[in-house]
Formats: C-alpha cells, sequence, structure tokens
C-alpha cells in the first residue's frame, strides 16, 4: 500500500472507525457499534496513513454521524412529518396525562418533553365534533321517544357548526395565548417559554375529557348533565392553569390574574355553549306525567 | 479448412487457444422480427381494441376488487393496481340512496348529495395524510383506493336498510338495520386494516387504524339515521 502525501490521489476511504484510529483525539460520533472498529482493528493490523487528511476527514463524517436533522423548508411534507413522530403509547399517555392532572406535574414537561405533535389536537378535536353532533341527535331522539307528533332528523348541519366552535377554540385561542405570551415575554423575562405547537397540544389533549362528558350528556337528566360538565371543567381547566402558571408567574399580578382567567373563562364558555346549543330541548320538556297524576291524587282527596 | 491448419500450426506455442486471423467473422446481426415483438406493440396500442373490450377490462378490474373486498385477506391486489372507478361508483351509489329521505320536504334533515361526497372524499384523503405522515409506506392514491372499495359493505347495507324500511319504519326496523349497519361497519374496517395494515410501521397501528374506525363509523351512523319521508 502506497502511503500517499499526495491529496490529490486518488485512494480509497474505509469506514470511520478505521480512518480515525491514528488520531484518536479527533472528536467523532459513530453509529454503529463501538466493538466493530475495535476487531477489525485487530484483523487488518495495519493504520493507513491518513494524518494529513484526517482534520478534513473527520469534520465530514462529524458532521454526516451526528444526526443533526436539517429543518426542512414549510412547504414540504417532511417538515410536516415531524410533527407525528409519535408512537400509541405516547398518545395513551398523553391523553391520560390530560385527564388526571397531578398538582407539580407540568403537562408539557412531564409528556411532551420537546416532543409535540398535531396528530392528537387534530384527531381529538374530530373526534369531539361528531360526538357532539352525534350525541345532540341522540339526545333528542331519547327525549321525544315514542312521541307521535315527532319526526326524527339528523341534523346534519350541526357537524359544520359543532367543528367551527371546537377547531376555532383548539387552534386560534393557542394562537392568541402565544401572541400574548410572547409580548409579556418581550417586557419580563420569564423562564418558562412555550412554542406555539405546545400551547395548541395542551389545549388539544385538554379537549379529551369532553368526549366522554358528551357521551354522558345523551341521557336527558339535568343533574348528569351538570354534574359532568363541572367535572370535565374542572379537570380540563386545571391542566390548562398548572401548564401556563410556570409562564405567567413572574408577570406583574394583574396581567397574571387576567392571563389565567381569560383560560378558564374560555374553557367554560366552549363547554356551556355547546351544551345549551346542541342540547337544549327544543320544546319546554314539562314535567312527566307522573308528576301531573300526582298533583292530581293530592287535589282529589281535597275535591271530595 | 487447409488455412486454418496453417494458422494453428503458426501458432502451436499456444497451448489451447488457435485464433485465425484469416476466417472471417459474418453473420446477420439484425433481430429477425418475430411474433413477441409484434405482441409487445398489440399491448400498448389499445387504441385499435374495440370499446366493448376496453370497457370489459376495466369492469373486470373493478370487480376482481369487490370481490378481494368481500373476502378480505392479506393481498397486495389492491394495492398493486389502484384504480378509482370503484370508490366513486360507490359514493355516487351510496349518495344516491340516502336522498329521498325526510330531508326533502324540510331544510334541515339529512345530508345533501355533496355532503356525503365530501365526507366521503375529504375524509378519505385526511385519513391518508394521517397515514403517510405517520410514517406509512403506502402511495396516496393506493390508500384513496382501499378506503373507497371498503365502503362497499356499507352501501350493500345502505341498500338493505332501504329495502327494510319499505316494510315500516317500526321498532323491530330499527333492530333489524342497527344489527346490518353495525356488521357492515365492522366488516369495512376489518377488509380495510387487512389491506393497510401492513404498511405502516409497528409502534403506530392503532393511530392508523383509529381515524379509519371514525370515518366508517361516521359513514354508518348516516346510514343508520336515513328515515324515509312519509
Amino acid at each position: 500500500m502506497a502511503s500517499t502525501n499526495d491529496p490529490f490521489q486518488f485512494q480509497e476511504f474505509e469506514e470511520a472507525g478505521n480512518l480515525l484510529d491514528a488520531n484518536r483525539d479527533a472528536t467523532t460520533i459513530s453509529i454503529e457499534d463501538d466493538d466493530m472498529p475495535e476487531k477489525q482493528r485487530k484483523a487488518t493490523g495495519f493504520t493507513p496513513d491518513v494524518d494529513d487528511l484526517d482534520p478534513l476527514a473527520s469534520d465530514d463524517t462529524t458532521e454526516l454521524l451526528s444526526g443533526q436533522k436539517k429543518s426542512a423548508p414549510i412547504w414540504t411534507f417532511e417538515y410536516y412529518q415531524k410533527f407525528f413522530d409519535i408512537e400509541t403509547h405516547h398518545v395513551k399517555e398523553r391523553i391520560i396525562g390530560s385527564m388526571l392532572p397531578w398538582p407539580g406535574k407540568n403537562f408539557i414537561h412531564v409528556h411532551l418533553r420537546r416532543n409535540p405533535d398535531l396528530y392528537g389536537p387534530f384527531w381529538i378535536c374530530t373526534t369531539l365534533v361528531f360526538a357532539l353532533a352525534i350525541s345532540g341527535n341522540l339526545s333528542n331522539f331519547v327525549v321525544f321517544l315514542g312521541k307521535p307528533n315527532y319526526k326524527y332528523t339528523p341534523q346534519f348541519q350541526k357537524v359544520t357548526i359543532a367543528a367551527t366552535a371546537i377547531f376555532s377554540y383548539a387552534w386560534l385561542v393557542p394562537l392568541g395565548l402565544w401572541g400574548v405570551l410572547l409580548w409579556r415575554n418581550n417586557k419580563i423575562m420569564n423562564l418558562v417559554s412555550y412554542s406555539f405547537l405546545e400551547i395548541t397540544c395542551v389545549y388539544g389533549y385538554s379537549l379529551a375529557i369532553y368526549i366522554p362528558a358528551v357521551v354522558l350528556w345523551i341521557f336527558p337528566y339535568e343533574w348528569l348533565r351538570w354534574c359532568s360538565i363541572v367535572v370535565a371543567l374542572c379537570l380540563s381547566g386545571s391542566v390548562l392553569v398548572m401548564t401556563f402558571w410556570p409562564a405567567v408567574r413572574e408577570d406583574h399580578p394583574k396581567v397574571m390574574i387576567a392571563i389565567m382567567s381569560s383560560i378558564v373563562l374560555l374553557n367554560v364558555l366552549l363547554a356551556v355553549g355547546c351544551k345549551s346549543y346542541f342540547f337544549s330541548n327544543p320544546e319546554v320538556v314539562v314535567p312527566p306525567t307522573g308528576n301531573l297524576t300526582a298533583t292530581a291524587l293530592i287535589k282529589a282527596p281535597s275535591a271530595t | 479448412m487447409a488455412a486454418s491448419d496453417e494458422a494453428s500450426r503458426q501458432f502451436a506455442g499456444l497451448s489451447d487457444v488457435s485464433i485465425s486471423e484469416d476466417i472471417p467473422v459474418e453473420g446477420d446481426i439484425s433481430v429477425p422480427l418475430g411474433p413477441s415483438s409484434r405482441q409487445r406493440d398489440d399491448e400498448f396500442s389499445t387504441l385499435d381494441e374495440p370499446v366493448k373490450e376496453t370497457i370489459l377490462r376495466d369492469l373486470r378490474a373493478v370487480g376482481s376488487k369487490f370481490i378481494h373486498v368481500l373476502y378480505p385477506k392479506r393481498s397486495t391486489a389492491l394495492l398493486r393496481d389502484w384504480d378509482l372507478w370503484g370508490p366513486l361508483l360507490l359514493c355516487v351509489t351510496l349518495a344516491l340512496l340516502l336522498q329521498g329521505g325526510a330531508a326533502d320536504s324540510d331544510d334541515q334533515g339529512g345530508p345533501q348529495f355533496a355532503e356525503v361526497f365530501v365526507i366521503v372524499w375529504f375524509g378519505s384523503i385526511i385519513i391518508t395524510l394521517n397515514s403517510k405522515l405517520l410514517g406509512g409506506t403506502i402511495s396516496f392514491f393506493q390508500s384513496l383506493c382501499v378506503l373507497g372499495y371498503c365502503i362497499m359493505p356499507l352501501t350493500a347495507a345502505m341498500a338493505v336498510c332501504r329495502i327494510v324500511l319499505v316494510g315500516g319504519a317500526g321498532k323491530v326496523s330499527f333492530a333489524v338495520r342497527l344489527v346490518v349497519v353495525t356488521l357492515s361497519f365492522g366488516w369495512s374496517t376489518f377488509a380495510s386494516t387487512a389491506f393497510l395494515g401492513d404498511s405502516q410501521p409497528p409502534g403506530r397501528k392503532a393511530l392508523v387504524v383509529y381515524p379509519v374506525f371514525l370515518f366508517y363509523f361516521v359513514i354508518g351512523w348516516m346510514i343508520l339515521t336515513f328515515s324515509p319521508s312519509q
């Protein structure tokens, strides 16, 4: 093997591990096993003379093997693919984490861990839209079951309205909140700052608790509906509050209270608005016939 | 012969090889026009065949895919030659069958023709995008093809529901319709996951199957809630 000092002569290069044997101090990151270069070293037992080319080689391999992802431009498909880089069990953990808030556990830090995804928010919103429309329809049907003059209509335009309401809550409110936090961040150096995607992710996952609540609303009992709405509000509201508390904690008290209360208020508005729009039975639910007969019975003895 | 003997004696020193420079190489290099090339020509020029042949070929392809949906097994036939004729046919049939409901007299009510189209096609596109973003190896149109063809059990259920509704709209008919729609919804979901299942990375199968489940659930709901005009 002719040792080449002439950099322009063509030569074969081997793997980074072997090449850099000559210079152990060079910084490289190899993605293969560390055992392999050693075995090859023992087998071949020669060190190629690449001292003069070493810095270049190490730089190239460092960059290639360091695993740095170049961020793709926003109009390519690959840009959006990195927001779907999650597994099934991640989604499960995040949904459960949004339904069971633990004091001190910040949703973004514990569950998102720098990997916000768009899968959860989008499909939870879609499921909620259809659940709302279908449950609203079913609740009407159950209330008027058996009444002869009720004509059942599927009411598909409610899907559109539900979609508008829920998607604008889940995507426009995070935008506004992110803008407000950014503005405050310029004025006051906060320790914690969240990206737009993380805020959208929290909002999307916090809607997950409403899906079982909406299904419970099918039954036409007001106490059940109010109970479930209060429970769902508490859980999702507390997830949101605990997530955003560290971000506004150092701020001016008035601003902090304003931001926190607007987060909670919008949540309440969404829940109550959906309930009253989709689940208000058109005719006043007259006290059921049992009550009337009871009053009649009470009146009857006094008449005699 | 004599020339070759002389030539081999000249090169007697070479052990095996006797190369003669005197014998010229002759032959015919041109490829003869045989029956194989004529067939190749015929395959590409479908302009000459009768129209019936063209239509029947496409219909046969569509029909074979219907049969694959009826007996779903892990096969790649649907994936290899995708076509969108079948989904279009099924979508139009479903939308037509969902017309003529109670919606016609009121302005509220059932899905309009365009709404069914939008839900089916837009939903399929979103599911396809979702599976591609999650790292699926299936191509865009192949996925649309599979999702469209697997609507077939639900379309059949719609036809059955309309027939049942001719007999009356009471509780029995509702129970029958519920059973039929549930079975066909399960069949559709099972068939589409049988075809799409292999193209997904292993940890994400549930993430891809859930939107398909939601899609067929919504279509099943539209079929179940179809009420005839009285």
